[in-house]
């Protein structure tokens, strides 16, 4: 790039992860380095790439829908699309990118130097990009990659329709599996460093949400897992090697796979919203100055979300020929799930109340977020009414819903997560004009979107279909500019991205002002953040406007930060 | 202390609690405030009670028993839901309106840390409100009541014998051809018989792509034919993989499961040709699963039976088929998929350029 040496900290060359502006820095990127901040950001860009892959198939298919025949691709091809498109989102980018989270955000947090086991931390991130070579080498398969949904329900997604051993469904299951695997060892890595590696003083009830919130979900991936890749192994035999467990002339059942796969797959969606509600509140309290409201209850939440997820997976399964009783009990678990997430959306509210909001990239990001998440809540509690389900069920309000979810909380609230803490893990300041921007086209891009698929479901139009009745035109071509509007969005974001990290501003260690013990390190970090000086917590998180230190000796910390 | 104006008694120094407000109660509640929570309230009612009246205008129309209790149901969640949404959108307005701290103003706001009414509040409304709609969807679903018994059958062949239909295109192991046996003989032995008043049972067959639906007579067709008013009785079966047969006018949805013989019941309950689908993903030309349910009245329902009786079998007309073709004269582009089964032997072909109204 460009030969005059840029300035940089000299703990950089000490630190075994990269630091901008030191030379050679970023080729530790490409190592088997087991430094959790290094991890942390290997995981949040190749997910980011994977992120621009999805978004693309997305923008493919909604080329396809934007009219009502199938005239621009195959429909055979656009079922691998959308496919691959909800299989590279949740698998490819969604899990990786909070799993980078995780790495990032846990140790600085709880005062722990790194992840309770670096290697296996380590091995855990270069499996992803093993089944992500393993996932988009399907494309270049004979017949294409797998088109069965997300779901792979069988008996379709063992159709295998050229007989050949390797297969597009074959290497989806593969690298489903790899992905379990990688994600269970990072569970087990996640758990234990929460549960074990906290800085003196630090009870559960000073520990902040974003920890309360990652230990739920990790909790999850430890019990619905192990499910899930034991549905996926019994698939890929029926597949490849003529086993019938769902194959019904063999005696199997193909809803034994749907409660397999949904008992994992359903509190997935957990996994993935609880690091974002615990994005929500580390972030609404530092931008309204305020103590997060009710934080003992939002904690303790968390796990009533990870209890009831469990036990909600036949809401999927309403008109699979379950039986009343059964759609009558999960029917009511699914509905309780608004009382702990009513919980949290209330006191993010009562969080903002008379607070002093500082509206920036970040904050923005995470009141959208929030607003998207009340109307996806509404929209899921009608999706768990029976006999609502079985009119809209598998139609586009489903697809609406989903991504309101998926895209419009969760996907919000980590780019919320990566405008607040950019700074700190990067040692550079985005820019907030282009973040501004970078919302606004965002939040109108989703809504136009995803608001229009509800109507087209009401109306009856079946999800996954690449063609339509004439009737479902308009609202499909509104989805359509939102689809596109949000890849625009991509533009101002990515632009941010690079241009802030060669360039940008110099972050200071605070530069909000908020309270917690990753903001009493330097920006970055460094590599074993306090090192052998791990301060002692004496007050809960979020102390804004109370006056009390967090940490003992809290001068001493902040006087350190000053020096340099 | 103003409490004259909306904004004055927000903008001021004065508590302001809206509804939700984590604000403490006690002394000193503002009249103009308990004035404005008061207004927001009623407004945000009105506006409920006009989304619910909206509700109609959203959904196809209303052609079986069932979709007035749906739509009811349907109904009274946008109410709520509106209702919800409307509050937490004023808190999240309020906040940005009245609750933003100056470009220089660094100082932290009133360190609330929570409120234990509040919050037991709104643990239990939530509760309180989620387990009367559940309540309430008990008890449309025991009036629906559309869901039948299942029988596991080990294939598609066992399943047709199960349901008495033979000579079914594409089942190998049976006679193919115009030699199709009443359903209606085995319905004696049935221990779910049909009564008088109810039609049926109406065998439905699904396959990639393609929809045939078997009359007690033995009449064969690609369209779905009842008559209005009349309860109908089906039996479901699947030749291939997981499909769904989802009549959005109806506002009934169920899935066809391979390996499975599954009953379910309906009433049509206006005339008029509306579109029956494939709502659950079966692979290449799914989009094209889908046909036409003509419900009439008992006479021209008769006549059409009457007609059907004395027309030849022939293979119907099929959307998934021409395109397969299409797709063998380019070259057979495109990804991997089994080819379409053969379309189904009928008396009544679909009519694939009929207009539907729902």
């Amino acid at each position: 790039m460009s030969t005059t040496p840029i300035p940089f900290d000299p703990r950089a060359l000490r630190a075994p992860h990269p630091v901008p502006g030191a030379p050679d820095n970023w080729r530790r990127f490409f190592t088997f380095n087991t430094d959790a901040k290094v991890i942390g950001i290997q995981y949040i860009a190749l997910a980011l790439l994977f992120l621009l892959v999805g978004g693309l198939l997305a923008m493919i298919m909604r080329g396809e829908l934007i009219t009502p025949p199938a005239d621009l691709v195959d429909p055979s091809v656009y079922n691998g699309l959308y496919t691959m498109h909800g299989t590279v989102m949740l698998f490819l980018f969604l899990f990786p990118i909070l799993n980078g989270f995780n790495n990032l955000l846990i140790p600085p947090m709880i005062g722990a130097p790194d992840m309770a086991f670096p290697r296996l931390n380590a091995l855990a991130f270069w499996m992803f990009p093993v089944f992500g070579v393993v996932l988009m080498a399907s494309f270049l398969v004979p017949g294409g990659p797998a088109s069965s949904g997300w779901w792979a329900y069988p008996p379709l997604s063992t159709q295998n329709p050229l007989g050949l051993l390797v297969n597009g469904q074959f290497l989806w299951i593969l690298a489903v599996a790899i992905s379990g695997v990688s994600s269970i060892l990072g569970a087990v890595n996640f758990c234990t460093t929460i549960i074990r590696m906290r800085a003196p003083g630090m009870g559960w009830f000073r520990m902040p949400i974003f920890c309360w919130t990652a230990l739920a979900a990790q909790t999850i991936q430890l019990a619905g897992l192990p499910v899930l890749t034991a549905g996926a192994v019994m698939l890929l035999f029926d597949l490849s090697f003529g086993t019938s467990f769902f194959q019904p002339e063999g005696g199997g059942d193909p809803m034994l796979y749907q409660h397999f796969f949904w008992f994992y797959s359903h509190p997935a969606v957990y996994v993935m919203v609880l690091p974002v509600f615990g994005f929500f509140s580390e972030i609404f309290p530092v931008y309204a100055r305020k103590p997060l409201f009710g934080y003992h209850v939002v904690a303790i939440a968390s796990f009533g979300i990870v209890f009831l997820s469990l036990i909600v997976w036949v809401h999927h399964m309403f008109t699979s020929g379950t039986p009343q009783w059964m759609r009558h009990v999960f029917m009511v678990t699914t509905m309780l799930i608004a009382v702990p997430t009513g919980i949290k959306v209330f006191a993010w509210l009562a969080t903002l109340w008379r607070g002093k909001l500082w509206l920036t990239t970040a904050m923005l990001f995470a009141m959208g977020g929030v607003f998207n998440f009340i109307f996806a809540g509404i929209t899921g509690i009608m999706l768990a009414t029976v006999p609502v389900d079985v009119h809209v069920g598998n139609t586009y309000f489903v697809v609406g819903h989903f991504h309101t979810v998926i895209f419009s909380t969760i996907t919000f609230g980590v780019y919320a997560a990566i405008y607040h803490w950019f700074a700190k893990f990067t040692g550079r300041m985005l820019y907030e004009g282009l973040g501004k921007v970078h919302f606004v086209l965002t939040f109108v891009g989703a809504q136009l979107n995803f608001l229009p698929m509800h109507w087209a479901g009401l109306m009856g139009m079946p999800r996954r279909v690449a063609s339509y009745d004439p009737e479902f035109a308009l609202a499909n071509v509104l989805a359509s500019l939102g689809a596109f509007l949000l890849g625009v969005a991509m533009i101002p974001f990515l632009l941010n991205l690079v241009s802030s990290w060669v360039r940008g501003a110099r972050a200071p260690a605070n530069p909000w002002q908020a309270i917690g013990l990753e903001w009493l390190l330097p920006s970055p970090p460094p590599a074993e953040n306090f090192e052998h000086d791990v301060p002692t917590v004496i007050s809960g998180p979020y102390g804004y406007g109370l006056g009390q230190p967090l940490v003992a000796d809290q001068g001493r910390y902040e006087a350190r930060l000053k020096e340099g | 202390m103003s409490a004259s104006g909306s904004t004055a008694s927000g903008s001021g120094p004065s508590p302001a609690p809206g509804s939700g407000s984590p604000g403490r109660g006690g002394p000193g509640i503002d009249r103009g405030a308990v004035l404005l929570v008061t207004l927001g309230v009623g407004l945000a009612l009105l506006a409920s009670r006009w989304l619910m009246a909206q509700v109609p205008r959203w959904l196809p129309p209303q052609a079986s028993t069932a979709a007035p209790l749906v739509d009811d149901l349907f109904a009274l969640e946008v109410g709520i839901g509106c209702f919800l949404l409307l509050g937490c959108t004023a808190v999240i307005a309020w906040t940005l309106l009245f609750d933003r701290a100056d470009k220089y103003d660094r100082d932290d706001g009133e360190p609330i840390e929570g409120n234990l009414k509040l919050e037991i509040t709104w643990t239990v409304i939530p509760l309180v409100v989620v387990l009367l709609i559940a309540a309430q969807a008990i008890r449309v679903n025991g009036q629906l009541a559309s869901l039948g018994g299942k029988v596991r059958v080990a294939g598609a062949a066992e399943a047709l014998r199960l349901v008495g239909v033979e000579g079914v295109a594409g089942v190998p192991g049976l006679l193919a051809g115009n030699n199709a046996r009443a359903a209606g003989a085995d319905a004696a032995k049935d221990p779910v018989a049909a009564s008088a008043a109810e039609l049926g049972p109406v065998v439905v067959i699904a396959r990639q792509w393609s929809w045939e639906f078997v009359y007690p007579d033995g009449v064969r067709s690609a369209e779905l034919h009842l008559p209005v008013n009349r309860p109908v009785r089906f039996r479901l079966v699947s030749l291939d993989v997981l499909h769904a047969m989802s009549i959005p006018a109806f506002r009934l949805r169920q899935d066809v499961v391979p390996g499975s013989v599954i009953d379910y019941r309906l009433t049509p309950s206006r005339e008029g040709r509306y579109r029956l689908r494939d709502s659950l993903f079966s692979g290449a030309y799914f989009a094209s699963n889908q046909t036409d349910v003509v419900v009439e009245s008992a006479e021209a329902f008769e006549r059409w039976l009457q007609a059907a009786r004395r027309s030849p079998l022939a293979p119907s007309p099929n959307a998934a088929t021409d395109l397969w073709r299409q797709r063998q004269e380019r070259g057979n582009r495109g990804w991997a998929t089994v080819p379409p089964a053969p379309p189904p032997l009928v008396n009544v072909p679909l009519d694939l350029s009929a207009a539907h109204v729902g």
